[in-house]
Parts: structure tokens; sequence; C-alpha cells
């Protein structure tokens, strides 16, 4: 599903951040990202997504070399093929919850009756059934990131890029939300890639790897892939 | 996107969360659009149907023939009316004539008489023709009848057989109404009598003002023209209708472009406004912009975004303007008539015409106007980086183009090298591109320059100064983008009101030192206010200087010359002038040959600088004028200022002039008194004359005050235009604080958390506030006195061709000053006072 060649990154002033990186995702994976910070993880995240652009290597979705692509084209990819989960949601305040989760089946031209469908199924399948009118304002933190999972998933992408989603969540709260969003991907038949800090939460996926220096390598992934089965 | 439903529910989530930021750019955008089109569409009406009103006194001829001067010796008309090539020629003979009881600027106090020949006018000039009594049908050619427009009668407040009392020089002349005209202009006042009547009772006997000729068919109309402009010599001009309108035109061009560029300024000043508005607006949206590029939208389609939000506003603003602007003029006509201060279109009823195409060329200003200020904040959003944009903190990197200072340089150093270009077609283009450009650098270097100050500031001040002045001075020398985009509302606005406060205090002050230089006598005599037909004889003058009380008597004589067929004639004006130092009788400039140099064998004139401009009558050219019967030659020994003659005057001495002209009647005198003799007791004696009824009095300060304020009342419509600027001014002040503030929710609810109190918080606005408008201000003062000599030394010169001295109005531009730092304080408090109204948990987990 994605591919990473050889991808090397430095940050304007200079400060290498990843070298020489290669990783293979499959169809439907779900994969946890940890590391320290400002080792490149959210780097990483927006070179896959295409809003950044490596330094050498390639990055190819389903065979598509999205680093050869122009803004615009790597705009039209990003906005069928891709999920995001933010930590800060990101949810428009003048919007309705109903207007900010059909945002990317209108960014692709769905037609009305589908965009009204899959809204009113998102919006049950987060549990705000019925609150589709309310603005943001009115909700809390954690529904306010359901509502960011909805929208990442409404158009089916084929993989979900979430950033620290539970990092501005208290633990109760994180933990309905990872299995959210890990119920919704598997569901949605979609690809995942979670960075976070967190131990606990990178056990939410199937496999957990951690970014060094060296590039990623999987941790735990028999026990981790255990653990969720047990659940 | 599917169906622009993407589109409209970003637009109207925006609109309905900041609708007021909305409202004030709408606003911005329809009072600049409105006075634009209002003054436009007034103009436009009064010169047309000014255009029109002559049309109708010259009829339907191929050409018409006049003299340099007023009249010229009836003897031509028969040459001409039997020339060949010549199907007809009309006589005419017009005058302004005196009426006596009335007092004001000449256009008030005299009617304007033609005398027809009804049998060659009848074709020529069918509507002007007299309609008699039905048993007086041989009133047309009576020699004590006149015909009165509609208008002329009911100012006049006559009717048919009613007598009518006009002055000819010290004598009264009294005619009869005897009926109506065909067909005249609405508020045309004009009056129509025999010529040989006319010629007879206005003690015009065989001179004529014109004689208008009809061509025959097939004659070549330019060939005609030009062997009989040979053949009539220096002393006739012989004028087409095209001729004709280009000197009305001329008449009052000048005044109507820069009255437009004046309207302009309002505009010009709302497009800052949207600026600064959707520089801000784009800034506190710059997460949400991320986030849409993020899930798809590409940059063509964030910008196409942007610039529709702008090309809405700019659409409602326009319309609305239109309607308003249509709605003034309108109104301005019904009231005021075609007259906007200038005093060029008094005595006629225009009425306003929706004109479509100049309508689609003031919507298209302001719909370009908002679609530049938002064009540069809409290019800088498509093409940030998403990814970075999403991070909270990068609103000032936004903004950091704005710090080069090289755009800036550039505006300023072109605007500088325009000043020294020469105006094209009698108007200071240069001149106002050089005025544009100056703003636009002056506002454009703010980011740097308020850097520099606040930091300066920033490093004396925070050593003593309290918290909360030195987190307001952090933030203005940390994030100077965002105060200069503020600050761009308030220098646009305060900078163009200083400029044009210096120039009309300048203006005024030199007109009214001009005054004082002009009016040196105790008292000032004219015959019967105004008109062609006045004058005093040399029985009259003699008998005026032996009056008792006087010591000295000065008399006046002044005609019109015409030069050049497509500008409005001219003054001459004989009178004594001190040979020793003619500085003392008239207000000269530094041009000025010492009467010992001056060449014995020309006579001297001293010219106005508008005869420089116009004519090229530069400081020593010899030239000759058409005075008197042979050209004599004429040396330019001087040039003088005039604020009253804008299209040129001419001074000679009375003695020089009435050698060659042969004319020995004077105008008006100007008389110095003995001592302790009051001008009270010497009008008394001067009453007591033969003629002393036709006499009329003015002192020195009496005229002073009238010219004064008939200058403040043409000056009128500019401080209305001014005060429209400081209103958009103070709305772009309004707009930007509150739009920071917004955009400052975060920051103020952090504040709060780490224990700054609501008062500091808004003690913080206010001094933030209070700092930007003071910079604001002083940077808005170097800019407009800048500005200011730009009007001044070369818009005024170019355009009205006369210079003035330099004086500054500080006390209306402190209190101007005041107001625009007191409203920005108390608008910065309103704005913070909402913002640190709301929760500061909730501010600070704000998503935005």
């Amino acid at each position: 599903m994605l591919e990473l060649r050889h991808i090397g990154k430095a940050y304007a002033n200079g400060q290498r951040v990843l070298t020489d990186l290669s990783y293979t995702l499959g169809d439907k994976e779900y994969v946890s990202i940890m590391g320290e910070s400002g080792v490149g993880k959210s780097t990483l995240l927006n070179l896959i997504a295409g809003l950044d652009t490596p330094d050498s290597g390639e990055i190819l979705i389903d065979g598509i070399t999205i680093t050869s692509l122009d803004d615009d084209a790597a705009t039209r990819l990003r906005r069928k093929q891709f999920g995001f989960v933010f930590q800060a949601f990101h949810i428009l305040p003048y919007l309705t919850l109903r207007q900010n989760i059909a945002l990317p089946l209108l960014l692709n031209g769905a037609p009305r009756k589908l965009i009204e469908e899959r809204t009113t199924q998102m919006l049950g399948e987060i549990g705000l059934h019925g609150r589709g009118q309310n603005f943001p304002h009115q909700l809390s933190g954690g529904e306010l990131q359901r509502v960011a999972i909805a929208r990442a998933l409404i158009h089916r992408p084929k993989l979900i890029l979430a950033d620290e989603p539970t990092g501005n969540l208290d633990s109760d709260t994180a933990q309905q939300i990872l299995m959210l969003m890990r119920t919704e991907i598997k569901e949605n038949g979609a690809s995942g890639i979670l960075v976070t800090h967190s131990h606990a939460t990178a056990t939410t996926a199937d496999k957990v790897l951690v970014l060094t220096k060296n590039g990623l390598a999987p941790i735990e992934s028999a026990h981790t892939k255990d653990s969720h089965q047990r659940r | 996107m599917r169906n622009g439903t993407l589109s409209s529910w970003l637009l109207l989530g925006e609109w309905k969360a900041h609708l007021v930021q909305a409202a004030v750019v709408i606003t911005a955008i329809a009072l600049g659009v409105a006075l634009g089109f209002a003054v436009h569409l007034v103009n436009t009406a009064a010169i047309n149907e000014f255009l029109a009103v002559t049309k109708s006194l010259s009829g339907q001829s191929d050409l018409q023939v006049r003299g340099t001067q007023a009249t010229f010796d009836e003897l031509l008309y028969p040459a001409l009316a039997q020339r060949n090539g010549v199907e007809l020629a009309n006589p005419v003979l017009e005058l302004d004539v005196a009426i006596p009881g009335t007092t004001g600027d000449r256009k008030n106090t005299t009617l304007k008489i033609l005398g027809l020949d009804i049998f060659r006018a009848s074709s020529i000039s069918p509507n002007l023709i007299g309609m008699p009594a039905e048993d007086r049908q041989f009133d047309t050619l009576a020699n004590d009848a006149i015909f009165l427009s509609p208008a002329a009668m009911e100012w006049l407040r006559v009717k048919r057989g009613d007598p009518l009392q006009l002055r000819v020089g010290t004598q009264t002349v009294m005619l009869r109404v005897a009926g109506g005209l065909v067909r005249t202009r609405a508020g045309q006042r004009i009056g129509v009598m025999d010529i040989g009547a006319a010629q007879w009772r206005f003690n015009r006997i065989g001179e004529l003002s014109r004689i208008e000729l009809k061509l025959m068919q097939g004659i070549n109309h330019d060939v005609f023209k030009a062997v009989l402009t040979q053949e009539l010599g220096g002393q006739y001009l012989v004028i087409e209708t095209a001729d004709q309108e280009a000197r009305v035109a001329n008449m009052s061009r000048a005044y109507r472009v820069n009255l437009n560029m004046l309207a302009l300024v309002a505009l010009f000043t709302g497009a800052f406004l949207v600026f600064s508005t959707q520089v801000l607006s784009v800034v506190r949206r710059r997460h949400q912009f991320a986030l849409l590029r993020v899930l798809g939208l590409t940059r063509r389609q964030l910008l196409g975004q942007i610039l529709l939000e702008g090309a809405i506003l700019g659409t409602i603003g326009s319309l609305l303007g239109l309607a308003l602007g249509y709605v003034m003029a309108t109104m301005t006509l019904s009231v005021f008539g075609g007259e906007l201060g200038g005093g060029f279109f008094t005595g006629i009823q225009p009425s306003v015409h929706f004109d479509s195409f100049t309508a689609t060329i003031f919507f298209i200003l302001g719909l370009g106007v908002t679609l530049l200020g938002s064009a540069a904040p809409a290019w800088e959003a498509a093409n940030t980086h998403p990814a970075p944009a999403l991070k909270s903190g990068g609103e000032e990197a936004a903004l950091m183009k704005l710090e080069t200072p090289w755009p800036a340089l550039a505006c300023l150093a072109l605007g500088g090298s325009l000043t020294q270009l020469p105006p094209i077609f009698d108007l200071p283009i240069f001149g106002y591109l050089a005025i544009a450009l100056l703003l636009i650098g002056g506002i454009a270097l703010m980011p740097r320059l308020s850097a520099l100050i606040f930091s300066a500031v920033f490093l004396v001040v925070t050593r003593r100064s309290a918290t909360i002045t030195t987190l307001a001075l952090t933030r203005l020398a940390n994030a100077p983008n965002q105060a200069a985009v503020a600050l761009g509302g308030v220098l646009a606005s305060f900078s163009l009101v200083v400029a044009m406060a210096i120039m009309v205090t300048s203006f005024r002050v030199s007109v009214d030192n001009w005054l004082k230089h002009i009016l040196p006598a105790d008292l000032y005599v004219q015959t019967a206010a105004s008109g062609d037909t006045r004058g005093l004889t040399p029985d009259e003058v003699k008998v005026l200087s032996a009056t008792s009380g006087i010591s000295r008597a000065d008399f006046f004589r002044s005609s019109k010359l015409m030069l050049d067929p497509t500008r409005p004639s001219i003054v001459l004006i004989a009178r004594p002038i001190d040979m020793t130092d003619p500085g003392n009788t008239l207000p000269m400039t530094d041009e000025a040959i010492v009467p010992a140099l001056l060449p014995k064998d020309a006579i001297p004139i001293w010219v106005s600088e508008a005869m420089v401009d116009l004519y090229g009558y530069t400081l020593g050219k010899r030239l000759t004028l058409p005075i008197g019967v042979s050209a004599s030659s004429f040396v330019v020994a001087g040039v003088w200022r005039d604020y009253g003659r804008q299209f040129g005057a001419i001074q000679m001495q009375l003695t020089d002039y009435q050698a060659l002209s042969g004319d020995l009647k004077v105008n008006d005198a100007a008389l110095w008194l003995q001592t302790d003799v009051t001008p009270s007791q010497v009008i008394t004696s001067l009453k007591r004359l033969p003629f002393g009824s036709a006499l009329e009095f003015s002192e020195p300060s009496q005229i002073r005050a009238l010219s004064l304020n008939i200058f403040d009342r043409s000056f009128k419509i500019t401080y209305l235009l001014e005060a429209v600027a400081i209103i958009i001014g103070l709305l772009g002040v309004a707009a930007s604080f509150s739009a920071q503030t917004l955009a400052r929710t975060k920051e103020f609810g952090i504040l709060r958390h780490i224990g700054v109190t609501r008062r500091q918080i808004l003690s913080m606005q206010a001094i933030e506030g209070g700092l930007l408008t003071g910079l604001g201000i002083v940077l808005g003062f170097v800019l407009g006195w800048c500005i200011s000599l730009i009007l001044v030394f070369i818009v005024n010169p170019q355009s009205f061709h006369w210079t003035m001295q330099l004086n500054l109005p500080w006390k209306g531009l402190i209190a101007v000053a005041l107001v625009l730092l007191v409203s920005a304080a108390l608008t910065a408090l309103v704005s913070g006072r909402h913002a640190v109204s709301g929760n500061a948990i909730r501010a600070i987990r704000e998503d935005w």
C-alpha cells in the first residue's frame, strides 16, 4: 500500500532527521510509530501525505510515486486516499458538525445523497447521532476528536494518518477514542499510521514501530497483536 | 469542489461569525464608490447642461467670428455676409448687463442679453426668437422690448408687460418685458432684444460680439476657416463649435478633475482598509486554510475561495455605493444645482443622468480595489506550506514578506522622480501618481519602521516600566507586521487628511496675504455691480477724484481678451502701476525685470502665473497683443500672483492702455482718504454726486471677508470628503483592532492562566492601541507633509497655475490626531473587553 524507499530529510536549519529510511506498509495494516521528540515522526507523516518533500528517496502509494507529483496532483491524491487525525482537533469553528464531517466528500465531489447518508452514518458510529447541527464550541475535547475521526474516514480513504490523536485527552477518553479509531479503520478497510509518544497508545495498533536515527524497527509486535486479540 | 457548496459553507460561516468585519469592508467600499460616483454624476450633469446652454446661445452655425476683445466694429458684418461660400451671416451682440440692487458675484448680478437680427437669427437660432403678444407682433423689433426666458422672469420677478430696469455705466435703462422665448434650457437666465435696439440702449452703437456663419453646402470648413483667419489677422478669431466646447470644458476641467481625485481618496483609503482587514482575517484563519489544504483543497481553489470572498464583498459594496452615489447626486443637484463650490456652474439646473458606462467604471473600481486588497493575503495563504501552518505561532511568519523594504523604497523613489515630470493636457497626472506611490511606499515601509522604532523604545523604556507596558512593547517590537497592518488604515487616512489640510490652509493663508496686498486703499468704488456695460466717463472720473476727503484715486479699466479660441478669455487690467517698484502695486513673484532695465521700444506688461503656464508669456518675452488698432510690441516685465483669475490676466499702465485703445472709460476706483476722514463720510459725499446712486462701495475688510467666505464655501466639499476619509480611517482602526484581538483570544487566555488580570489585559490593549496609533499619527504626519508638498508645489500650480506658500494648520491637525488617538484606544479597549469576557480555559483550548 505504502512504500518508503531510502528516505532522507533534513530540517531547514540543516539538522538531519531521517536517513535512508525504508519501510513497506501492507494493505489494511495499522501500525504505530514511537520515538523521541525531534526524531522526525511528524516529519515522516508530512512526507507520506505529500505535504513536504524528502531530500532523497521515493514514497509510493499504490505504486504512484507521490514525491514526483506536483502540488495539485499531490493534493488530489491526498483528498482521495488519505484521512487525517491531529492532536489539536482542527475542527472548523463556524461549520456545524455535519458540515465538518462532510468536508472530504464535498472536496471529492460526491453526490449530495451520498454525503447526507455517509454523514448520518458516521455521526452514528462516533456516538453523536442527532447532534449534527451543533457547533464545535458546544462539544467536549473527546467529542471533537470523534468528529475528527469521522471526518478522516467518511470518504473511505486507503490510509489514515494520526499524529498524537489523544495528546489532548484524558486517559479514559483517550482509550475510547483509540478504540473507536481502530474499529473504524478496520471496518472501513483502511490502513493506518499512528504517531505517538505514549506506549499505551501505541499498543492499540497492530504493530509498534520505533523511529530512530537508524530507521524504523518493530518492537513487541507479537505481544501487541496478542493483546489486541485478547481485547 | 462540489457545486460551490463547500465554498458557500465557508463564506457564510465566516461572515456569520464575523459579520461586523464584513460590514466594515462593505461600508468602506460603498462610501468610496458613492462619493466618487456622486461627484462625477454632479459634475457631468453640470458640464453637459452648461455645454447645452452654451450651444443654445450659438445656434446651428458652422463658424463664429469673434474679436480678441469683447466687441468689434460691425463693419465686418457686410463683408462677411457677402463673402463667397457664406449662406447666412448672423450678427450678435452679447452683453452681461447689470441688474440694479443686486450684490454678490457676477453670475448673480448680471443678466445675459443677446441682441439679434430676428430675420437672420430665425434660421440659425430659432429657439432664441422672442414670442410677442398676439396684438403686438412688432415688439420683436421694438427698441424698448426685451424677451426673457422663464428662468430670467422668475429670477427678476417680472411677467409680460412689466417694466425692467437695467444699468448701463452710471445710467439707468428702462425696458419692457414683451414676452418669452421659443425654447430655453431649464434654469437658463437670458434676455433677447433686437440688435439695433440693444446697440442703442447699451451704448454699443456699431459694435458686435460675434458673427455666426452658416456656410453653403460643399464648402470645405477647414479651408474656409484657414483662409478667413489669415485674411482677418490677429484682431479676430474664427471659431468652430468644437473650439467652443473645448473652451467651456477647459474652464472647469482642472476643478472637476481635482474634485474627482479628491472623491477617489475615500476609495483609496478604503483599499487600505480592505487590505488590512483581509490580511488580518486570513492570518486569523491561517490554520483553517492549512487544514483545508491538508484535506485536499488545491492552492488554486484556496486562492479562488479568498478572492471570491473579496469579490462578493466588493460587489455588494460597489452596488450599494452606486445606488447611494446616485441618490446623493440627485439630492445635491436638487438642493444646490450643479454647483459644488467651484463657482463654474451657477444659474443652471442640470438633472442626473444615469450613465451605465460610468457606473460600470466605478463598479469595476470598487470591485478592483477590494480584489487588490484581497489579492496579497490570498496569494500568501495559498502558497503557505500547510504542515507548518497547522501549528500555532505562525501568524507573524505569514506576514514576514511585508518586512522587506525594497518594494516600498522603490515606490518612494519612483514617486519622487514622477514629481519632476510636467503636466499632461494641463493636468497633474504624474503628481497624482506620485502621491499614490508615496502613500503606498510609505505604508509598505511601516513594518520595518515600526519594528525599528518599537525595538528602540522597548530598549529604552522597559528598564523602568511596568510589566504590562513591557508586554505591550515586546509584542509591538517582536510582531511588527501585524502591528503595521493595523497601522495601514490610520496612516492612509491621517496622512491624506494632513496633506489636504496643509494644502487648504496654505492656499487660504496665501489668498489672505494676497488680498491684503492687492487691497491697499481705504475704499473701493464700482459702478452698479458688474457687467459689460458699466464704466465711468472721463468727466465722471474728474468729478469723483475731486470729491472732498479723497487724497488719492486710482482708476482701473478691466476688459476681456480672447487669445486662444479653445481657452476661456483672459482679463486685461489697466491701472496705474508704480514704475519705481511694481511690487508696491502688484503681488509679484520673484520674477521681475528691474524697471531701469526695461527696453524702451516695448510697452511693459505684468502677467499672472497662469499666463506663463498657458500662453508661454515668460519673463522678458516680446509679444504683440490685440489692444487698439495697431499691433504694438509688449514685453513681459514681471510675473504676479493671481488667485482671482485662473485662466490668466495681464496688467498694464492705464495711460498705455488709453493711448493704445482710445478707450477712456474706467470700471473701478481705489480711493485713499485724507487723515481724519472716515470711509462713511466719503461714501455720503459720493452718493450726492449726480451719478452717485449708480455707485457701489466696499471697504477692504468687506472685500476680504467676502472673498474668504467664497473660498471657504468652495472648499466645503473638500472638508466633507476629508471627513469621510477620516471616518473610513477610523473604521479601518476598528476593523484592524477587532480582527487582531479576535486572533489573540488564545494569547489572552494564556496570559490569564499565568496570572494577568482582565484589567491588565485591557490596559495592555489600550497601551498597544495608543502606541500604535501614536506612531501612525507621527508617521502619517511626515507622509502627509511630503504629500502636501506635492499638492502645494506641483498639483496646484499645474492645475490652477498659481503658486502659494506652505502653511501648517497645527491646531486642526492636533485636534484630528487626538480624535484618532482616543478613538483607537477606545476601539482597542472595546474589542479587548470582548476578547477577555469569555472563559480563559475555553480560550486556551480553542482549536484555532
